[in-house]
């Protein structure tokens, strides 16, 4: 034991490492109370991170960055025992750590602790806060499947419509004029190397803002900011109230921290990881690639916008919300921090966080999408097996109409359900309609037989809610 | 904490030009270490690959009858040795005529998904936003802003071929 102190002392003497430690755990930190488990969200995030650079390296030495070889390394990953529950754990804690992240972001904008003197911690969270998206981006397309490989090209897409370099920038992102060889190596380096190396800096830059300027008090309603006294205001309440990080903070967020490592870990082993779709071979054509969920809201958002402005949100939107996440603390540095004196707050967030679960469900829904697996509609449904209703049947399916008309739980959703077609509208309706289209329909003019037609209407107007007693003028109203 | 222990001999004013050299020959120097590491890797990052286009056999003349829509198979124009089945690309090859084809990138114009060709309705649908376009590749619904971009197809001899083209980016 003696040894042991006296290596410890020696250790001490030449690199000074134990004094700073013990000093950085005893710092004093604001009684918290009962908001104490708000503070518990930014050491979450980080011990996920650990969770993910350690699962990260694990898949790392057995994932072949190689546009060829990388989906059949991930497949055999898979295939072992340990290996599917690391790729689990990863893909969880990548979900946890957007959750985290954000959660965190939130905490800390409704406790207005972004204000002086620490909107650089507020700064370089933002930084963070991309970087995490960046790597939950990378992350899934290093997954080099069918949905992985699509992604870099939509990504491309999308960068295109940046104006004068977007061709440039979109062949940038694939890495030369097509998707292939070259593609993965690039996004494996960003994701390995370039965004950890950069979330590193900033996790301790941001860990050293969080010590020099002090973990902020829990707000209160009429105490506001005032930056020429704050900093003294500040130590002395730490003089009169504080209590040492270790331990009376650090076992919430250890609590927390394992419950968070722990649920992860559980889900891991019992739903497993996101499973592998089809190779990421181009001429497979069926496909439909869909973002994870973190960013499907953002997908559906950039599907429902107006046409025209598509190009202007596509690039102006994320840079709109950098702009305003950057000037939030440089602008509102002092004043009130309570939520409750700052309503508007409870406001903003509330609509970022209806946004992202509204916009993500219609993501998941993807109404706008055809639906290109219909089956042809059962005879059960169409109501004859044969005669011109029948036939007008297998048109309705084989033109491709039921991708996106439902017809009795039956189609797509892209355009209206026309379980009651015949109901709301008259042969001629629908005959005009059929041959001129709409923005969303193609028109059928010259792409249709005569005889399909007379078919196709006679299925249409059979299509009706079927009231005991015909009533004799039924669709001619509208 | 200790640094404030630490102090320098009082500087003479020959001392503060000598220092003031040195400090800027220090950053100036570090600086050009800098910008020549700095090029070559940004310059390799920032090169694009660019490949010569190259004609690619896709079938025999024979295979493909006049009026019909079909995906061809092929080789992308740099199929790296490591790319796997990523150097592999698609086009959909309409035969207009005895002589005349028109092959199609397989690429959405609106965000890049694969379209897939409905032969009964003879039609272009995109899975993604449901973008719709003619036989023609004209936009017929959805949200494309532009018709399905065109590769050049040549017959040679009883050959078809198509020439290999970047992504053709919307932008």
């Amino acid at each position: 034991m003696q040894i042991l102190k006296s290596i410890w002392r020696w250790f001490d003497d030449i690199t000074g490492v134990p004094s700073w430690l013990i000093l950085l755990a005893k710092h004093p930190v604001p009684h918290a109370r009962k908001s104490a488990w708000f503070y518990v969200l930014g050491s979450a995030t980080l011990f996920v991170f650990i969770l993910q650079i350690v699962t990260g390296i694990a898949l790392a030495s057995g994932y072949v960055p190689s546009a060829g070889e990388a989906y059949h390394s991930l497949a055999f990953i898979n295939s072992t025992r340990f290996g599917s529950i690391v790729r689990g754990i990863h893909a969880f804690g990548a979900s946890a750590m957007v959750i985290l992240i954000g959660i965190h972001a939130i905490r800390v904008y409704l406790f207005g602790a972004y204000k002086y003197p620490r909107q650089m911690g507020w700064l370089t969270g933002v930084a963070l806060l991309f970087l995490t998206l960046g790597m939950a981006f990378t992350g899934q397309l290093l997954r080099w499947d069918q949905t992985g490989f699509w992604t870099v090209v939509i990504a491309a897409y999308q960068a295109g419509r940046t104006p004068l370099i977007g061709n440039w920038l979109g062949h940038f992102i694939l890495a030369g004029d097509t998707a292939g060889g070259a593609t993965l190596s690039r996004f494996f380096a960003l994701h390995v190397f370039f965004i950890p190396a950069f979330i590193f800096f900033f996790v301790g830059f941001h860990l050293y803002l969080v010590v020099r300027n002090g973990i902020s008090e829990p707000p209160k309603a009429g105490r506001p900011v005032e930056p020429k006294t704050y900093r003294k205001w500040y130590q002395d309440l730490l003089h009169r109230d504080g209590v040492p990080f270790w331990p009376d903070a650090a076992w919430r967020d250890m609590v927390f921290g394992f419950l968070v490592i722990a649920v992860i870990v559980v889900l891991a082993v019992v739903v497993g990881p996101p499973a592998l779709g089809k190779p990421p071979d181009p001429s497979i054509i069926e496909a439909s690639p869909r973002p994870d969920w973190y960013f499907l809201w953002y997908y559906a958002l950039l599907t429902l916008i107006p046409r025209w402005s598509e190009s202007y949100v596509i690039i102006l939107g994320p840079l709109l919300l950098v702009v305003v996440l950057i000037l939030l603390p440089l602008v509102v540095y002092k004043g009130e921090r309570s939520p409750f004196k700052r309503p508007w707050a409870f406001g903003v967030v509330a609509f970022i966080v209806f946004m992202i679960a509204y916009f993500g469900l219609v993501g998941h829904v993807a109404p706008w999408s055809p639906r290109m697996n219909a089956p042809p509609l059962p005879a059960s449904v169409v109501g004859v097996k044969s005669g011109p209703i029948a036939d007008g049947a297998k048109v309705f399916h084989d033109k491709g109409c039921e991708y996106c008309h439902k017809i009795s739980g039956y189609g797509g959703i892209r355009g209206p359900d026309l379980t009651y077609a015949g109901d709301r509208m008259t042969p001629e309706q629908m005959e005009t309609r059929i041959y001129s289209g709409a923005p969303n329909m193609p028109s059928y003019n010259g792409n249709i037989t005569q005889q399909q037609l007379s078919d196709l209407l006679a299925f249409l107007s059979s299509r009706r809610r079927r009231p005991a007693i015909p009533l004799p003028v039924s669709s001619s109203s509208q | 904490m200790n640094s404030d222990l630490i102090e320098a001999a009082e500087a003479t004013p020959c001392d503060t030009s000598r220092r003031r050299f040195l400090s800027r020959l220090t950053m100036a120097l570090g600086s050009l270490a800098g910008v020549i590491v700095a090029i070559p890797c940004v310059g390799f990052l920032l090169g694009l690959r660019k490949v010569p286009s190259d004609w690619r056999t896709v079938g025999k003349l024979d295979d493909y009858q006049i009026g019909s829509t079909v995906k061809v198979a092929f080789l992308d124009p740099s199929p790296l040795p490591w790319a796997g089945v990523t150097s592999r690309t698609a086009a959909w090859l309409r035969r207009n005529s005895e002589t005349e084809f028109i092959a199609f990138s397989v690429d959405c114009t609106h965000l890049g998904c694969p379209v897939r060709w409905l032969p009964q309705a003879n039609l272009f649908m995109c899975p993604c936003h449901g973008g719709v376009y003619y036989s023609n590749g004209t936009v017929a619904a959805g949200p494309p802003p532009r018709p399905l971009p065109r590769y050049p197809v040549r017959i040679q001899g009883d050959l078809v071929q198509i020439l290999t083209s970047p992504v053709p980016i919307t932008t």
